[in-house]
C-alpha cells in the first residue's frame, strides 16, 4: 500500500458537538495504516487543544489526555494557525504542549505543535492527498 | 418584565451572540452555556461588547466553562453559576428566550 499525504481539518470546539471527538477517532483508527498525517486545528479548533479541561461537572467524557498519546502513534505534525488563536486571545501557553520521541535521534523529545500562519497553512494543506474536514 | 437570555453557540462560529445582544434590553441577563461561554474569556472583540453593554447581566454556566479549560481566562463582571444557579436565574426573570 502506497503512503499518501492526509490531513485532518478540525475547525470545531469540543463537547458542544461531537466533531471534535469523532475526528479524534478517525486519526486514531487512521493511524494504523501507516500514512502521512497532518492534523490542522483552524478557528473555533484551536479550542480542542486547550490545557486543564475538566468535563466532570457537564458529565461528558474528556477526551483532550488523548491529544497527548498522539505522538505514539507518529501523529507529529500538528498545525496551530496562529490568526485563529489570536482572534480567541489565546497563545500557545493556553494549549496543551504535545511532543513526539524521535526514534532516530535516540527518542530525543520535540514538539508536535507547529504554529503557522494562515497563508502557511493553506501551503501546506495544497500538499495534501487526502483532506478530511471536521 | 425581565429576560432570561441563553446563548449556546460560540461568537467566533455564528452570530447568535450578536443578534441576542441586540434584543437585551436594560436589567435582562444573558447566560452563556455550552459552546456560548467562549465569548466570557478575555483578549478578543466579544470581549469588548460585553464590556460595552453595561447594562445588561452577564452570566455563565461553571461546568461548560471547566469543560473547556477556560476558567482562567474569564473576563471581569461576568457571574460565573453552577446548575442550581441557571435554575435561579430562570426563576429570578419573568420569562426566558433561548437563542438557538
Amino acid at each position: 500500500m502506497s503512503v499518501k499525504k492526509f490531513m485532518y481539518v478540525n475547525r470545531k470546539a469540543p463537547y458542544g458537538s461531537v466533531y471534535a471527538l469523532e475526528s479524534l477517532e478517525v486519526v486514531l483508527i487512521g493511524a494504523a495504516f501507516d500514512q502521512d498525517v497532518s492534523l490542522a486545528f483552524i478557528g473555533d479548533g484551536v479550542y480542542e487543544l486547550t490545557k486543564g479541561q475538566n468535563t466532570k461537572a457537564i458529565g461528558q467524557k474528556n477526551f483532550s489526555p488523548t491529544y497527548a498519546a498522539l505522538g505514539d502513534y507518529e501523529v507529529n505534525k500538528i498545525y496551530v494557525e496562529k490568526e485563529s488563536l489570536e482572534e480567541r486571545g489565546l497563545t500557545l501557553d493556553d494549549l496543551q504542549h504535545l511532543v513526539w520521541e524521535d526514534e532516530d535521534e535516540d527518542y530525543a523529545e520535540k514538539d508536535s505543535i507547529r504554529l503557522v500562519s494562515r497563508a502557511e497553512l493553506a501551503d501546506v494543506m495544497a500538499e495534501q492527498e487526502i483532506i478530511l474536514s471536521f | 418584565m425581565t429576560l432570561l437570555h441563553t446563548v449556546n453557540k460560540s461568537p467566533f462560529e455564528s452570530n447568535t451572540f450578536d443578534t441576542c445582544l441586540g434584543y437585551a434590553k436594560d436589567g435582562s441577563t444573558v447566560l452563556l452555556i455550552e459552546d456560548g461561554v467562549y465569548a466570557a474569556t478575555t483578549g478578543h472583540k466579544v470581549a469588548e461588547k460585553i464590556k460595552n453593554a453595561s447594562t445588561v447581566n452577564f452570566a455563565v454556566l461553571g461546568p461548560d466553562l471547566q469543560a473547556r479549560g477556560l476558567e482562567n481566562k474569564l473576563a471581569d463582571g461576568i457571574k460565573v453559576v453552577d446548575y442550581e444557579g441557571f435554575v435561579k436565574l430562570v426563576a429570578e426573570h419573568d420569562s426566558v428566550q433561548s437563542w438557538l
